[in-house]
């Protein structure tokens, strides 16, 4: 596989040095594309600008209301209520993932049957959806016109599908590689030594597939608790039943109350990045296992 | 692990049920919903004066940030594939950061910045330029969101094909704009081919972080997602499932240059 052989520029060319200096550097690389500082400049600037800066401007904004505004504003009731129903569908919808993201990548790398390449590419489809279409898809189906006289408008439920629609490659994609590659020696080794199916499954394939199925549920966790667009119309921000924070954020702007919208943005932001952190150090513990392995 | 004929097939139709109740039934209704009154309700429909001009508004913003993205976006990726740093962890975690930040998040950081009563307000107050609730804020958000697009695409092909053939180059003399077009830009183009398609996807298709930036007026600043939602809202179903369709459209487009470039890849990788 190309993991295997691609080339680690840093690690074979280590005269590569800051500015450019020492060895022929310079005039290779150096004069090639300016100077290297200059080019880190431009980048930090540019990412400072459109991504750093707004974010910065949250914490300024929440900074200058001080902590009992913020405090206030998090443990208000709307906000509350948003968080219980924000954190309580996304799990749901995560469990729900972990158990058919699994079912689906399994089928997609064990099983073959005419048109699994189609299907395959339907995997990517939601990513690829803008997320009002999603949800109006989902209207299509479960709205007021629904066709199987499903109505989940304004319902926690309808709220759950719509994420459950647009967190569907997360699971998929993490574990479908893991599980291609997984050595299927191991799983013979066992049945030949009298294992049935679910001991395999449970003590040889579930262990290897962990990781990669934790980052899948982190990712798609962190997904479904920012989601806005594609819950928007199907969920109508019932408030404690649908309202889901992200919907309680715009409220606020839309009144006004900067330092709230603020405040519940940091809340929103933590979230995402204690999960996205927690996956990071699984990922690299799971990376250090596998170089210890012989 | 071998599982018995009636496992494997239960395992597969329920994984293909699921797939089918979430993913195909619904997309296909919307598909039927807009072709069942015919075709030419569906032109009709999709060009209305307002929109048309949520097309074209749309369009504009790509046609800003597509370009915007390729100047930095390439750069950036050359100098993480190419060049040790210090902060290079620090700028790599700064350009994932969009996948983790909430559409809604990234509209409120844009007003607390550029609005009016925000910490660079005085862009707005003091050289009257409007940025929040005007295009230049559909614009700012749209760049935020497609930022790590064209660089996560480049840069792993970036490492993949080294730096041989560019010395090589500049041996033989080349200048550096000279090796860049000739031989760094011909092997990185379908992975920046791909970054393209998605920045388009994703600007054309955004729209937590825009309508909270937008004052969402037809004519004026009401992109295509934003029209999609009016339509529902203001209870003109047909509109926004059309307007949907053309959008899906973008969407399979994308999934087919995924699916063309992911059997290009596989084919070179065979020929090596």
């Amino acid at each position: 596989m190309t993991a295997t052989v691609e080339p680690n520029p840093e690690a074979t060319r280590p005269e590569l040095t800051d500015n450019g200096e020492g060895g022929r550097a310079p005039r290779l690389l150096g004069g090639r594309y300016g100077t290297t500082s200059l080019r880190v400049g431009a980048a930090s600037i540019w990412l400072s600008v459109i991504v750093l800066l707004p974010l910065a401007a949250i914490l300024w904004q929440s900074a200058g209301g001080g902590w009992d505004a913020f405090w206030l504003a998090v443990t208000s009731n709307a906000a509350v209520e948003s968080f219980r129903v924000t954190l309580t569908i996304s799990a749901g919808v995560t469990l729900v993932n972990v158990v058919f993201g699994l079912l689906v990548a399994w089928v997609l790398t064990r099983d073959d049957f005419p048109g699994k390449r189609l299907v395959d590419s339907v995997i990517d489809l939601p990513f690829a959806l803008p997320t009002i279409v999603a949800s109006l898809v989902m209207l299509a189906l479960y709205g007021p016109n629904s066709p199987v006289d499903l109505h989940l408008q304004h319902t926690k439920w309808g709220v759950g599908v719509a994420l459950l629609f647009v967190t569907l490659p997360f699971v998929v994609r993490s574990v479908q590689p893991v599980l291609l590659e997984l050595d299927r020696e191991t799983e013979e080794a066992a049945a030949s030594l009298g294992a049935n199916n679910r001991t395999i499954f449970t003590q040889v394939i579930l262990p290897a597939l962990l990781p990669s199925l934790l980052s899948g549920a982190g990712l798609a966790f962190s997904r479904a608790i920012g989601e806005f667009g594609s819950v928007v119309l199907i969920g109508g921000a019932v408030p404690g039943e649908t309202e889901v924070s992200s919907q309680w954020i715009r409220t606020l702007i839309e009144n006004d109350d900067r330092t709230g919208a603020a405040a519940i943005s940091i809340v929103l932001l933590v979230i995402s990045f204690v999960v996205l952190f927690i996956l990071r150090a699984i990922g690299s513990r799971a990376a250090k296992r596998e170089e210890l392995a012989p | 692990m071998t599982l018995s004929p009636v496992v494997r097939h239960l395992l597969r139709y329920l994984a293909l049920a699921y797939i089918v109740i979430l993913v195909i039934v619904p997309v296909g209704l919307i598909l039927w919903r807009t072709f069942t009154p015919g075709v030419g309700a569906f032109v009709a429909s999709i060009t209305t004066p307002a929109a048309l001009s949520a097309l074209q508004l749309s369009l504009l913003v790509v046609a800003i940030v597509v370009p915007l993205n390729v100047l930095f976006g390439v750069p950036t990726a050359l100098v993480l594939a190419r060049n040790r740093f210090r902060g290079k962890s620090a700028l790599q975690a700064v350009i994932d950061l969009p996948f983790a930040v909430s559409p809604v998040v990234v509209g409120v950081a844009l007003i607390l910045l550029w609005g009016s009563a925000g910490l660079f307000g005085f862009v707005e107050n003091n050289l009257g330029f409007k940025i929040i609730f005007g295009f230049p804020g559909i614009v700012l958000a749209s760049i935020f969101v497609t930022v790590p697009f064209v660089i996560r695409e480049v840069e792993p092909v970036l490492h993949e094909i080294g730096t041989d053939q560019e010395e090589a180059a500049s041996t033989l003399g080349s200048q550096w704009w000279q090796t860049f077009w000739r031989v760094t830009l011909p092997s990185i183009r379908w992975g920046l081919t791909y970054g393209v398609v998605l920045t388009i996807a994703r600007t054309l298709g955004e729209f937590g972080a825009v309508i909270m930036v937008s004052s969402n007026l037809p004519g004026t600043s009401q992109t295509l997602t934003l029209l999609v939602a009016d339509r529902y809202s203001r209870g003109a179903e047909y509109g926004a499932y059309a307007v949907s369709t053309l959008l899906m459209t973008v969407a399979v487009i994308v999934l087919i240059v995924q699916v063309v470039l992911d059997a290009r890849r596989s084919r070179a990788s065979k020929q090596v």
